[in-house]
């Protein structure tokens, strides 16, 4: 079993995780800048923040065998602080580097005129940078989130297929499959989603632009629940092509999009793809295609 | 014109454009068939003007470079020490930036800090911590330039000391260790210091 966790805040993790992590099958993931929890109250924090997982955290995962790559924004909840708003001058020259995959994470918070506007600056921002985004849902009132979500994402000129909707669940899922947005699903120990209800909603829309991540970070949350979506899909009759594409063939095709995912040597030819199957996995060329694609 | 031409004329003209430029070169010159260390290095190499000037660029490169930029940075500072036509050789200018480089626990930029532009520019103190540190992480020595001709007694006193300490906790010794200190000379030493 191969996996790329899209969306986990591994500055906040330990390296027993990335051990068990590996153990797992996970090779890749992707870390969202985000909240910290604390408050940031200067530009300057925040540049340390991001170099810090664009440096530091690729080091460390390195060693452990994962490759780490990153997503750079300023989240909805601080873009409500005018002492946090200047990030936004420093962000063109973090959207260059080449670990960077998306913009994100954006998306709304409080849903206030600062958050539109910031939103709407830096769904700009990947279009000139040629990066896809990720957006998340709010965490209240979630329903009307989701939809002026993808209305602000309309009228950006950024093509819903370069635009991934995360923390949805089975509320908020049918407005974005229409859409033509990528839906992405966190699964929590407790709250948002659990594998099993995952299960069935692939079963109820498909798995076309579907991923789920486990969204660890320094909340209750657990980083191998990747792994337990993909066995939660095979009890449920889901065949291993099918856990392969939705935990691993469609993050890459949605990061891909941003042509700086270099996944060479992430994987070893003939490296074991399922650990609870057995199967083997026909070398990297799957990751070299849908890289040139 | 190829993206790699434009970028390096582009910063001959006007050192400033290398901060623009340098992010993205790397993966640029890979699509052209090229090294994006190497090319990362002609930018560098490219900008004009006085040292003040060209320091002052490159350390801004390092300090908003990710780790593999600070890396690529590291690595051409022994060519930024030699003369161009356009500029004089940046001396050590720019040694700050292997103090840095020292801080770090990522082993590349310890290694690479520890190179051609270390030898000939870094203080003894600083230079003899960084070889122990590199030691330490497990860097190979092989990456340090001019191990043998900089090696001193203090560097040799340091070195006995950790293999002291690692034999101490049962620990292995480092086989590089052998190469500033001998291992006959440690034997004898080592028991006599540790009382
Ligand atoms: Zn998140």
């Amino acid at each position: 079993m191969r996996i790329v966790d899209p969306h986990i805040h591994m500055t906040s993790r330990t390296t027993d995780d990335y051990e068990r992590m590996h153990a797992a099958g996970v090779r890749v993931v992707v870390e969202p800048s985000f909240w910290l929890g604390q408050p940031r109250t200067s530009v300057g924090t925040f540049c340390d923040y991001f170099d810090s997982i664009l440096g530091w955290e690729p080091f460390r995962a390195q060693q452990f065998g994962i490759a780490h790559f990153a997503t750079i924004g300023l989240n909805p909840k601080e873009a409500n602080d005018p002492r946090c708003r200047e990030v936004l001058t420093e962000l063109p020259r973090y959207l260059e580097k080449d670990r960077v995959v998306a913009v994100g994470e954006l998306g709304y918070d409080s849903m206030t005129r600062e958050e539109d506007e910031v939103f709407a600056h830096q769904l700009a921002l990947a279009v000139e940078h040629g990066l896809p985004a990720l957006v998340h849902t709010p965490h209240r009132d979630k329903l009307a989130g989701t939809r002026r979500t993808l209305d602000v994402v309309r009228e950006s000129g950024l093509a819903p297929g370069r635009v991934l909707v995360d923390h949805l669940n089975e509320v908020t899922v049918g407005e974005v499959a229409g859409s033509g947005c990528w839906m992405g699903f966190s699964i929590y120990p407790d709250t948002k989603m659990d594998p099993h209800r995952m299960v069935a909603v692939l079963r109820e829309y498909g798995l076309e632009r579907m991923v789920v991540n486990s969204a660890a970070d320094w909340g209750r949350s657990d980083p191998l629940l990747t792994l337990r979506t993909a066995e939660a899909m095979l009890e449920g009759g889901f065949t291993e092509d099918d856990v392969d594409r939705v935990l691993w063939r469609n993050p890459v095709e949605f990061y891909g999009q941003s042509e700086r995912l270099d996944l060479d040597g992430v994987l070893e030819a003939g490296e074991p793809v399922a650990a609870t199957s057995g199967a083997t996995f026909e070398g990297n060329s799957v990751l070299r295609g849908s890289r040139d694609a | 014109m190829t993206w790699t031409d434009d970028a390096r004329r582009s910063v001959a003209a006007d050192g400033e454009s290398v901060l623009a430029l340098f992010p993205a070169a790397a993966r640029h010159a890979r699509t052209e068939g090229l090294d994006g260390e190497r090319v990362r290095a002609d930018l560098l190499v490219a900008i004009p003007g006085p040292v003040d000037e060209v320091a002052r660029l490159v350390t801004l490169v390092y300090q908003r470079g990710d780790n593999v930029e600070k890396l690529a940075v590291l690595r051409a500072l022994p060519d930024l020490d030699h003369s161009t036509g356009r500029r004089p050789p940046v001396g050590g200018a720019l040694v700050d930036l292997l103090r840095d480089a020292l801080r770090t626990n990522d082993t590349r930029l310890v290694g690479a800090a520890l190179g051609r532009y270390g030898a000939d520019h870094l203080e003894a103190p600083t230079w003899r911590q960084g070889v122990v540190k590199a030691l330490f992480t497990g860097v190979p020595l092989d990456e340090v330039e001019e191990l043998s001709t900089r090696s001193d007694a203090t560097l040799r006193r340091m070195v006995a000391d950790l293999v002291a300490e690692r034999r101490a906790a049962g620990r292995d010794v480092p086989d590089d260790a052998w190469r500033v200190v001998d291992a006959d000379a440690a034997e004898a030493t080592v028991p006599g210091r540790a009382s």
